[in-house]
């Protein structure tokens, strides 16, 4: 079997072996755990697209979330959308987003930190618009009516939302390997490696940072639909705010930048972990966030692949390790 | 609208909180034009430092101006041992990684504070928080007043820092020409860390002068450091005379735009100068180097 065959029947294999849960278990906790796992996981995917195929750093991916979560809100409030429409606008409306501040920011050629520090202004400056305009319910945020039903994209238990986040991994996880197997994706991966040489062998740098940025806005923006859905309440806060960019890159960080499974990964380690904590001292303000922090400098430290990278990480210290003895005997 | 008994005063207003503006983004441009990277923890860093104060003043009862002495080279001693240990050592000859990693810090930072402090706005009591000074015909916080003034004393020692001692003639040999620095037997990871810890060390200037007319949160940083980015990117990355000039300018569009906008769309005035900085000029009105 090739590598990419294979890719795609463990892909298939997951989604089955996940979809299995809700069938052998109804307990709360496990389902909100899988939710929530699954749910920081597509946040990561999305980042990751950019950030790790891209090696387009956003501290600012808060922006197509807030963008994704108050567009699904908006239409189903003041336009009297359905909730399966409203889906299709928050993500096709969170994608143009993404390509607009694409066409603004790689226009110019900003890239690195500058273009990390112009993404949090962007995300920002629509946390104050949206706390100052009437539409978004300012800092009141916006409410959904409790609604249950399937039309209405509400269900009665975790189940459904469970198997609707799921389908947006599985997207996502598509999405990820046709990065990984494409010419598109080819193409990405030069330009993040060496822009220059990339565009010498007639590679368009601008065309394809903006494919990916709108792709993995698009992704954000179901994650903020899903939110909206599920906890049927967004706030400028919650939208633009900060946690959600970091929850986004730490879990691709974390998990292993440019791989498929590392964002999954990376966010099953942290809810793991914070989970942990949260049995062990109580739920505490601010804990999980000192615990994000913490793995993500540590990991930079240490494992600068992230977890997915593990197996390369050591395999290169061995290498090295067996060289330098090698060397000291020569 | 213009009338200059509301102007003026608006002015100087700008012009006060502009110097303090000034000399956070000295520290986060000494930073960046030694190091080349961007320290996001700047923000969570002045958090810490507006923290120590506030502590020393309910605890020990020690002034805030006081407390110049121990909390600046407190922050000092923090920013030297935070390079040292911890950002110097995972880099691995990336940029991104430090972007990183900074950031990782002042995500630990600031919800170390949450944990510690919860979310209140703490402020403190002084003889003088309330006294006003009158210029012309406007009033002005007596304050805000000597921040203005300490500012300008703070940025005036660490431009003879850098400009007239053998420190800072590492410091710019380093920034220009690592390599060669090196082999000239300059110690680089230790020209590295006298920088870091200097830029927190006008944190810690800031943070003495800044508390007795302002709060402390666990937020309070992140405010502060988008602002400090924008004077930074205006002024030009690693440029001392666009930081302070920069600072000035950003203390001044806020005052005016929180006049004429309204407190929270005065501050997209900042944001807008940003992104149209970093779109359009990225190497900054002023463009000069260390």
């Amino acid at each position: 079997m090739t590598g990419g065959l294979r890719d795609l029947v463990s892909i298939a294999a997951f989604v089955l072996l996940v979809a299995t849960i809700p069938l052998v278990t109804d307990s709360g906790v496990v389902l909100n755990f899988v939710m929530m796992a699954l749910y920081a996981a597509l946040l990561g995917q999305a980042w990751n697209i950019l950030g790790g195929f891209g090696g387009q750093f956003s501290f600012g991916h808060a922006l197509f979330f807030g963008t994704g979560a108050y567009l699904q809100a908006m239409a189903q409030l003041h336009g009297g959308i359905n909730a399966w429409l409203a889906l299709a606008l928050a993500v096709a409306g969170s994608a143009g987003i993404g390509a607009l501040v694409g066409a603004l920011t790689f226009r110019y050629g900003l890239k690195g930190s500058y273009f990390a520090l112009v993404t949090l202004a962007f995300a920002e400056v629509f946390r104050i618009l949206a706390l100052s305009v009437p539409f978004t319910g300012a800092g009141v945020g916006l409410m959904l009516p409790l609604q249950e039903s399937f039309i209405n994209m509400q269900f009665g238990s975790r189940k459904g939302y469970l198997y609707l986040v799921l389908a947006f991994v599985a997207a996502a996880l598509l999405v990820t390997w046709w990065l990984k197997n494409s010419r598109f994706g080819a193409y990405l991966q030069a330009v993040r490696d060496n822009e220059d040489a990339a565009r010498a062998i007639g590679v368009n740098p601008f065309g394809v940072k903006l494919g990916a940025i709108a792709l993995s806005a698009g992704f954000m923006g179901a994650g903020g639909a899903f939110y909206v859905q599920v906890f049927q309440y967004i706030d400028p806060g919650i939208a633009y705010g900060p946690a959600v960019s970091v929850e986004a890159l730490v879990a691709a960080i974390v998990g292993g930048m440019g791989t498929l499974w590392g964002p999954l990964l990376g966010a099953l380690v942290l809810h793991l972990l914070a989970d942990v904590t949260r049995n062990l001292f109580g739920q505490l303000p601010g804990i999980n966030m000192v615990i994000y922090g913490v793995v993500l400098v540590l990991i930079v430290m240490f494992l600068p692949r992230g977890i997915a990278g593990l197996g390369a990480t050591v395999s290169a210290l061995w290498r090295k390790r067996q060289k330098e003895s090698g060397d000291r005997r020569g | 609208m213009f009338d200059s008994a509301i102007l003026f005063p608006s002015l100087l207003n700008g012009i006060t909180t502009g110097a303090v503006y000034a000399l956070i983004a000295l520290g986060l441009t000494l930073i960046y034009g030694v190091l080349h990277i961007i320290n996001f923890a700047h923000g969570a860093a002045l958090m810490v430092a507006l923290y120590a104060v506030y502590l020393l003043k309910q605890h020990w009862g020690i002034d805030p101006y006081l407390a110049l002495p121990l909390v600046v080279p407190g922050m000092f001693a923090l920013g030297y041992a935070l390079q040292r240990l911890i950002i110097n050592r995972s880099s691995h000859g990336k940029d991104e990684n430090i972007l990183l990693v900074t950031l990782g810090i002042s995500i630990v930072l600031e919800n170390a504070a949450l944990l510690l402090f919860k979310s209140d706005t703490r402020t403190i009591d002084t003889a003088y928080t309330l006294t006003t000074v009158a210029i012309g015909p406007a009033m002005i916080a007596l304050p805000k007043l000597v921040a203005f003034a300490g500012a300008l004393v703070v940025s005036a020692l660490l431009l003879w820092i850098v400009g007239k001692t053998d420190l800072g003639r590492a410091i710019r040999a380093v920034a220009k020409e690592k390599h060669g620095a090196k082999l000239m037997g300059i110690d680089v990871d230790h020209v590295y860390a006298m920088s870091f810890g200097i830029g927190l060390a006008c944190l810690g200037a800031a943070a003495c002068f800044l508390l007795p007319a302002y709060y402390v949160n666990p937020q309070v940083g992140s405010g502060f450091v988008l602002v400090a980015f924008t004077v930074v990117v205006l002024g030009g990355m690693g440029s001392f005379g666009g930081a302070l000039l920069g600072g000035l300018l950003i203390g001044v569009v806020e005052s005016l735009g929180g006049l004429y906008l309204g407190e929270s769309l005065g501050q997209i005035g900042i944001f807008a100068i940003f992104i149209a900085v970093l779109l359009f000029r990225p190497q900054g009105l002023f463009g000069a180097r260390i």
